[in-house]
């Protein structure tokens, strides 16, 4: 297959993928009674009703983590072209992907040593 | 299959012979292609969720589904109808469009990783050039449908376990990605049919257990197995994010769930124990299912047993567990793999080319890069123990002081 049609593969797969989880919900939604009510719409909580508005503040660890996790996860897709061509590569690319990896590895340590990595 | 495969070709030959427009005959060959490929995943599911249920009622002394069908095999299929009339509750402040996505995206997600996993040499959703980078950008998807599902729900539960499983993926997502990097580097290729052909000679597993160690780990905690089940700890969020959905949307997050742990069987399988590599492969195809099933099967029963036999962590030791060993980890073994690559090609101990399927050949280079890791898995070690060390010893200074305060507490 050419790449035409390997890239039309997966947009046909993209579009069909969709079909068969969304067939049970729509069956489900012709052969499931329908009653609601006030009560049984009501939020879950543990048998009292839910105080204030849901969408509350979140802690500012997961902005933390999110953010490292950001910071590795771009440099990572930069390392895929060398790790594919790693097998053309003399030992100057090495030390260039080790350079590379030091530098992601650094920002982990700073993050580490200045405490945001703790969970409490 | 492989007469289907065929199958389908000679259709689109027909069909394009006997006058179609010869577009719309590939297209029907893709259209038919791609529905085999989607549905094979969610007609395994129906079997997998079977064989979890005996599989946890062995191990906790029990007998297991055993009423409907032989052996309870059509369990699963009841449980579906029960769920499809079950009455379908939407909480009152829910948003509803996203509320009614995210189960659908969290099956979508996974099943379109299996566009990309090669079954056997020639069957092959499709054999991207890309095909690693390709799942790894998919697989995240179900991330996303985590947190629509507890955003839109409009619970408390559900938002903070959506939180922490948000953390979880995505601080799961790099130990992931470099252990990807590890097989990707070895073959020199991110197409999937090309990874699982380079290891004709010697399975990745061998050159670097530690990748593929890594690898199993990150992806039971992608999928939120136990050890890892932090995502729907009963006894702290009531359910997680998945609280307020009932009936058959409820049974989707729980499909795509199941069909995750066997696709991430299949990757690790296809990516570090040699796919369906195996002898006659190559007269008979259909031997490549065999053997890449048999091998991806073993490891989603290991990832049974871890799941029933292991206790759940707290979230702060998976996140130590994450960020304080696996990450640093798997950075210093891409680094030592690179290594001793180099090493490998300046000794000459790779194999020549056109020997690379031949087992005797690839030994030097397999001993050097075990070699390696083993030197690796001993440092981490010898480091653990210290640290341990540290840890208890600490625990002890803080035990004596409270020993020495209790008789003056006494006293006063």
């Amino acid at each position: 297959m050419n790449v035409v049609n390997e890239w039309a593969f997966i947009g046909v797969f993209m579009a069909v993928a969709w079909i068969f989880p969304t067939l049970p919900i729509v069956l489900a939604a012709f052969v499931s009674p329908r009653k609601p009510n006030a009560i049984k719409m009501q939020t879950y909580e543990c048998g009292v009703e839910t105080v204030g508005d849901t969408w509350v503040q979140f802690r500012v660890q997961y902005y933390i983590h999110g953010l490292v996790f950001l910071i590795f996860d771009v440099e990572m897709i930069f390392l895929f072209p060398w790790a594919m061509a790693y097998n053309q590569l003399d030992f100057f690319a090495f030390g260039a992907g080790l350079l590379f990896l030091f530098l992601l590895t650094d920002g982990l340590f700073y993050a580490w040593f200045k405490g945001d990595l703790e969970w409490s | 299959m492989n007469e289907c495969r065929d199958l389908i070709n000679t259709l689109a030959a027909c069909l394009s012979t006997s006058g179609w427009d010869p577009g719309l005959a590939q297209f029907v060959q893709i259209l038919l292609g791609v529905v085999l490929v989607t549905l094979a995943p969610l007609i395994i599911v129906i079997f997998l969720i079977w064989v979890e249920r005996k599989f946890a009622a062995r191990i906790q002394d029990r007998i297991g589904p055993n009423r409907v069908g032989p052996w309870g095999l059509l369990q699963t299929i009841a449980d579906a109808l029960k769920l499809i009339t079950k009455e379908d509750i939407t909480p009152a402040g829910a948003d509803r469009v996203v509320f009614n996505l995210a189960p659908i995206v969290s099956v979508v997600s996974v099943i379109l990783i299996w566009a990309v996993i090669p079954l056997s040499p020639i069957h092959i959703g499709v054999d991207l050039e890309i095909g690693a980078l390709y799942f790894i950008a998919v697989g995240s998807i179900g991330t996303l449908a985590i947190m629509m599902a507890g955003w839109s729900s409009n619970n408390k539960y559900a938002l903070l376990g959506a939180f922490r499983v948000v953390a979880q993926l995505v601080s799961y997502e790099i130990p992931f990605v470099f252990a990807i990097l590890v097989p990707v580097m070895l073959a020199g290729s991110m197409g999937m049919q090309d990874i699982v052909d380079a290891q004709r000679g010697m399975w990745f597993a061998v050159l670097s257990p530690i990748a593929a160690a890594i690898f199993f780990l990150s992806a039971q905690a992608e999928t939120g197995r136990a050890p890892f089940d932090l995502i729907e700890a009963e006894s702290e969020l009531v359910a997680g994010y998945n609280i307020e959905y009932s009936g058959m949307k409820f049974g989707l997050f729980f499909a795509g769930e199941f069909v995750h742990v066997l696709t991430n069987a299949l990757l690790l399988v296809a990516l570090f124990f040699g796919g369906w590599v195996g002898p006659f492969v190559d007269q008979l195809p259909i031997l490549g299912f065999v053997y890449m099933f048999g091998k991806a099967a073993l490891f989603y029963l290991f990832s049974l047993l871890l799941r029933n036999t292991l206790p759940r962590v707290r979230i702060d030791q998976m996140m130590n567990f994450n960020w304080k060993f696996l990450v640093p980890l798997s950075v210093i073994n891409v680094a030592v793999v690179a290594f001793l690559l180099q090493v490998v090609r300046a000794l000459g101990l790779a194999p020549a080319s056109g020997m690379e399927n031949d087992l005797i050949a690839n030994l030097p280079q397999a001993a050097v890069l075990l070699a390696g890791n083993l030197v690796i898995i001993a440092v981490v070690l010898q480091l653990l123990r210290n640290a341990g060390r540290r840890d208890r010893s600490a625990e002890a200074v803080v035990v004596s002081k409270e020993d020495e305060m209790l008789p003056a507490q006494a006293a006063h």
